[in-house]
């Protein structure tokens, strides 16, 4: 780390060509890119364009289907994190590898690959902590610390190991805004003694503060390479998400029907050990609309779906109501019996029983709302006549309602899942993710069923991360952002620059007046 | 080179066929055990395993032995798919035996016919009240069932000789630590001559219809499966966890008591310090060898009621000690837990790497 | 001669409390690796009527307490055969191993009924372990002081050395153990067979000093205590030390009130007293789960398989 910034200007990383398939799916094609020593290089990209499959390249943990690496100009080839460490890339994933019961320092410790008295470890972690002046208590457990002092361990973990290059995966999609400041600070300090970053992100405006160079991807290809202080955010926004923006088609009726769902100053803790608090969630979903929550992945989403269904009741009766009926307290049997329905992103083992079949799982949301179970007995025939209506219109592929819901692809079982929900028409419907991991034909098709369901005059909420899927269904949207909601929009007065802000936390400054 | 490959879907076939791959390789391993400890191994195992099918005037006594281990285990086993870890059957199946007796000894100078009934009822909830204790520390403060309920099993035993050589000692007993024998109406009554084939009989074959009607058919029984499979979906559905433990061990130890009472007035008749004989370990071999269903552990009580039965034959035609049953119970689950993992993996032959 | 009976009942209380201490110490080490091994009972058992076979026919109570421990690690790792490498159910598997320890040990031990061996002896000179007053301390045999010895061993071990440092997080989280590229597996089996060797001491320590001969089912549940003792030591071993001397002294105050022929309370019922203890300390570190739960290993129990 104490070596000057290399004069060469030879790239301390270079990619070229660098292609990766998984069956079915295209995640990297002809990457190329290059890293100078001393710069903070972006990578861009919303979720699924293949920004995690190039690092995990990068890092070793997957192999290249074709392509080479270069590390200061020499080939290489890195056939594991090992190598990857040895060669001096260090990197920090977005999901921590950490002990909570344990120490700062025993967690530092765990993450050398070689052995280190502790005293002499205590000294180099002091000093590290010294000199980019992390404020970090060695000798405390991990589970009495904020995500930001985690984040800070892991990166002492790499700083240890005298990176020349260190990759960031979406560092700060759970750090509160001080502790980006500080992040930005301390990268910047790294950065400063010629160490390479390579930073991955959706968030433009965090790139534009700190990035001298952006490699922009979508659907694993390259789509531009730029100058982030230069260029437009609105101009990154666009590139990220597809200029050829959707004609998005609202039907008539939006907004005009009475409120079926009503959720007002909705305050949760979050699950542990990560989760994020709901910080008096309000809005309202009528009749006819189709309600988009929009948000990066982990600032309450599932803790706002468990609010609604029930699995975690609220605090008052009147947090939540259902066509006028107060149903806070009630629990997930009770608010489906009154026409509230939900779908988890989560699907095996929350929507569906791996171990169960698909005639089974059913019975679990269904049974409230149809006559599956007379005087606590499940018909058998009419489980599987529903089961198998479900299959039919949903096109699941599966061998018959005994298959087990584990046999089947996320894909299909997704559709299943669906399909038991709407099946039931629900009054109020609230899906998380409703496509994700879902090929682009059923998709359209599961689309075109929530259109469908509210048209019929069902109130539904669609929670996703997906922005394209969102502007195309949703007649209003808001932003879910450290478990706070945004008020909501109409889609159609929003201009595609400000939805991307919105995305990256930034709702309602100044930068929007970029545009 | 061997390899494990996780199949796609259990094997259904496996899933029946492992209990029985399982049997056939205890038996050869016993046969080795036994033979490597200097008795003959081959006809220990014919003792054990095949006299008592073979041979018409056992099957009365395999049924008595059957029916208290498939009533306890038909109990456990649905508390096992829930996850609820009641290992003190046996504890609550002498506290069974203790409360019945208690009416038997309360009403010994009575007649009528409802006094069996009354000590039916009583060996009911005896159970259930030994089960609720397990029940109540997990619900309300997360303390596990397991420790609880087999602890309670040593409390229950010293009760048990407490009883037998203090306050109920039969008071022209010789002074022999046991209670009075039972009068006519506190016995079940024999349903063939000369044996002891009893209502505990028929009524653990009854039980365990509901049971499977109860686990394959009903919410509640569909409540208990998903509680154990999946709990965050089990909550997404509307079921309760803690209704479902509550339910589970009061069924199990409620099923115990009254097979501990049918015990205590059939084959005892009064109670003794020899009363408690591990059924209720027995039965956790029994629930795991039946596939935790509830039609498979009828079969899986004959076949530990077989041990039982042939174990004796084998103590006189080889001289197996008693002890060798428990052992041969033993390995039978541990290869039963082995063979286990044909249901999940496949195995094949690994190519040799190119 | 008020001094001699506290010197006895303080020798019967360490006496008491040694294989407690022991067996409870394994399973502190499996557990902190993340297993949960309920065959406790039942490696004892082995342990027990193995170091007695074996000292009986060789005269050697060493060889006996060596064979306990190879006859602990051998039921041991029958567990972990099928616990970790076909990922049977560890809940199950350990009651398996409890019902054969059970069944094996007493048949094993159906020969030995009735005989009797030299009781393991004191290991400090007579001039010591004799003295009417310091033969509290020095007059134990030598497993007392391994066991005392063992468990500052055991946590200066998982304090201090990185061996125990490795072994605490993948009994913490498996998954990132794995991820930064430790054996989860082959640590596990290491941590399992150290809880059977320390379990078939313990159970040996029954039938070479306790009461030097072979009785069926001699461990009469220590072994389950033990597993409580864990849960009450809040994995620590320096409090687990504590706590098995505590069960000791409630054991031998049991022993006592026998034999002072007390009257008013029947003996079945100062039998029960362990039993009771047991579920009153689960229930009181529940009350106060603070910080017992944050302790637990939090991959206690759950499977693992790498791919």
């Amino acid at each position: 780390m104490t070596q000057p910034p290399d004069q060469t200007v030879r790239p301390r990383l270079a990619l070229s060509g660098i292609s990766k398939s998984f069956p079915g799916v295209k995640a990297n094609e002809d990457i190329s890119l290059g890293v100078a020593p001393g710069e903070i290089h972006a990578l861009l990209g919303e979720n699924g364009a293949g920004k995690s499959t190039l690092v995990k390249i990068i890092y070793g943990v997957q192999q290249a289907d074709a392509g080479t690496i270069a590390w200061d100009g020499a080939p290489v080839s890195i056939p594991s994190p090992k190598a990857a460490r040895r060669l001096g890339i260090g990197m920090v994933f977005q999901h921590f590898s950490l002990f909570d019961a344990m120490t700062v320092i025993e967690n530092i410790a765990l993450g050398l690959d070689e052995a280190c008295d502790t005293n002499e470890l205590k000294g180099r972690v002091a000093a590290i902590l010294e000199s980019y002046s992390l404020p970090l208590d060695p000798e405390r457990e991990v589970h009495t610390l904020s995500v930001g002092e985690r984040q800070r361990i892991e990166i002492v973990r790499c700083l240890l190991q005298n990176p020349r290059l260190l990759i960031m995966d979406e560092p700060t999609s759970v750090l509160t805004p001080q502790e980006v400041d500080k992040l930005f600070g301390t990268l910047r300090q790294i950065a400063s003694q010629g160490c390479a970053i390579l930073y991955i992100s959706h968030k433009l405006h965090e790139i534009k503060a700190l990035c001298e160079a952006a490699t922009i991807l979508r659907a694993g290809r390259v789509v531009a390479t730029c100058d982030p202080r230069v260029e437009s955010t609105k101009r990154m926004a666009e590139l990220m998400i597809g200029a050829e923006l959707r004609q998005i088609e609202h039907g008539g009726s939006a907004g005009a029907g009475p409120v079926r769902l009503s959720v007002s100053a909705l305050t949760l803790p979050g699950e542990p050990p990560f989760g994020t608090d709901l910080r008096a969630v309000a809005f309202e979903a009528r009749a006819g609309e189709i309600l988009g929550i929009a948000g990066v992945a982990g600032n309450g989403q599932s803790e706002l779906l468990t609010a609604l269904s029930g699995e975690r009741p609220a605090n008052t009766a009147d947090a939540v109501t259902l066509d006028g009926k107060p149903v806070g307290r009630l629990d997930a049997g009770a608010r489906r019996a009154l026409g509230l329905c939900c779908v988890p992103e989560e699907r095996n083992g929350h929507a569906a029983v791996p171990d169960f079949s698909l005639a089974d799982n059913a019975v679990l949301t269904a049974r409230h709302r149809l006559p599956l179970t007379p005087l606590g007995m499940i018909s058998t025939g009419d489980v599987k006549r529903f089961a198998d209506s479900v299959i039919k219109r949903f096109d699941v592929r599966t061998t018959g309602t005994a298959a087990l819901a584990r046999s089947l692809s996320g894909g299909n079982l997704q559709k299943f899942i669906m399909g038991r929900e709407i099946g039931q028409t629900p009054g109020v419907l609230v899906v998380c993710q409703p496509t994700w991991g879902v090929d682009a034909g059923a998709a359209a098709a599961i689309r075109q069923e929530l259109v469908d369901l509210a048209e019929k005059g069902s109130a539904v909420v669609v929670i996703s991360q997906d922005l394209d899927e969102l502007l195309e269904l949703a007649d209003r949207l808001c932003v879910i952002n450290e478990g706070r909601l945004s008020a909501p929009r109409a889609v159609a007065s929003l201009g595609i620059d400000e939805i991307g802000l919105m995305m990256g936390g930034v709702h309602g400054e100044s930068e929007v007046a970029h545009a | 080179m061997l390899e494990w490959r996780r199949r796609r879907e259990p094997s259904m076939l496996m899933l029946w066929l492992s209990p029985l791959i399982a049997i056939g390789l205890t038996m050869l391993l016993g046969m080795i055990v036994f033979t490597a400890m200097g008795y003959d191994g081959f006809h220990a195992v014919e003792s054990i395993f095949v006299t008592p099918f073979i041979e018409p005037q056992r099957w009365p006594d395999l049924g008595v032995k059957a029916a208290p281990l498939v009533m306890i285990a038909l109990g456990l086993a649905i508390g096992f798919r829930a996850n609820v870890w009641n290992i003190g059957a046996e504890g609550q199946y002498i506290m069974g035996a203790i409360a019945g007796t208690g009416v038997a000894l309360v009403t010994h100078e009575m007649t009528g016919w409802w006094i069996l009934p009354a000590m039916a009822f009583a060996g009911v909830l005896g159970g259930m009240a030994w089960a609720a204790v397990p029940a109540f520390l997990r619900v309300r403060l997360q303390v596990s069932e397991i420790l609880t309920s087999l602890m309670l099993t040593y409390v229950a035993v010293q009760g048990l000789y407490y009883l037998v050589r203090g306050p109920w000692k039969d008071p022209d007993g010789f002074n022999f630590p046991q209670t009075r024998m039972f009068g006519a109406d506190q016995t079940l009554p024999a349903m063939m001559e000369g044996s002891l084939v009893h209502l505990g009989i028929p009524a653990a074959l009854v039980i365990a219809l509901v049971a499977w009607l109860l686990m394959e058919k009903t919410t509640a029984g569909y409540a208990v499966r998903v509680v154990g499979l999946a709990p965050a979906a089990a909550r997404h559905g509307g079921f309760s966890a803690d209704r479902v433990t509550w339910a589970t061990l009061l069924a199990s130890g409620g099923l115990a008591g009254l097979a501990g009472l049918f015990e205590a007035a059939g084959p005892f008749g009064q109670l003794t310090p020899q009363f408690p004989t591990g059924y209720g370990f027995t039965a956790i071999i029994v629930a795991f060898l039946g596939r935790l269903n509830p039609l498979g552990i009828v079969f899986g009580g004959v076949v530990l009621a077989a041990t039982y039965v042939g174990g004796e034959i084998a103590q006189t035609t080889v001289r197996l000690p008693q002890a060798a049953t428990g052992m041969f119970q033993a390995l039978l689950l541990f290869v039963l837990l082995a063979t286990d993992v044909l249901v999940k993996y496949r195995i094949g032959w690994k190519a040799r790497a190119a | 001669m008020t001094t001699a009976i506290l010197v006895s009942i303080l020798m019967t209380l360490i006496a008491a409390s040694t294989p407690i201490l022991l067996a409870a110490l394994g399973e502190l080490v499996t557990e902190k690796a993340g297993v949960l091994n309920l065959g406790v009972e039942g490696m004892m058992l082995c342990g027990a009527v193995a170091g007695f076979a074996v000292a009986f026919s060789t005269g050697s109570t060493m060889l006996g307490l060596l064979a306990a421990m190879v006859a602990g690690v051998a039921t041991a790792m029958v567990f972990a055969v099928l616990t970790l490498s076909l990922t049977a159910n560890q809940v199950a598997t350990g009651l398996a191993l409890t019902i054969f320890g059970i069944g094996a040990s007493s048949l094993i031990g159906a020969g030995f009924v009735g005989r009797t061996i030299t009781r393991l002896d004191p290991v400090l000179p007579a001039a010591l372990s004799e003295h009417p007053l310091l033969r509290a301390i020095f007059g134990h045999d030598i497993v007392v002081y391994l066991s005392l010895a063992l468990v500052l061993g055991v946590s200066l071990f998982l304090r201090r050395t990185r061996p125990g440092l490795i072994l605490r997080a993948v009994g913490e989280n498996d998954a990132s153990a794995h991820a930064i590229g430790y054996p989860v597996i082959a640590i596990r089996y290491a941590a399992i067979a150290f809880g059977g060797a320390l379990a078939g001491l313990g159970g040996a320590y029954f039938s070479l000093a306790l009461t030097p001969m072979w009785a069926e089912g001699l461990t009469a549940g220590r072994g389950w205590i033990a597993l409580a003792l864990v849960v009450f030591a809040a994995w620590r071993p320096g409090r687990l030390l504590l706590g098995a001397y505590l069960f000791g002294s409630v054991m031998t105050l049991e022993l006592q009130a026998k034999a002072a022929g007390i009257t008013w309370l029947a003996p079945e019922l100062l039998a029960m007293t362990p039993y009771l203890a047991t579920i009153a300390v689960l229930t009181m570190m529940s009350l106060g789960r603070k910080t017992g739960r944050l302790n637990a290993p939090a991959c206690l129990g759950k499977p693992f398989s790498a791919s």
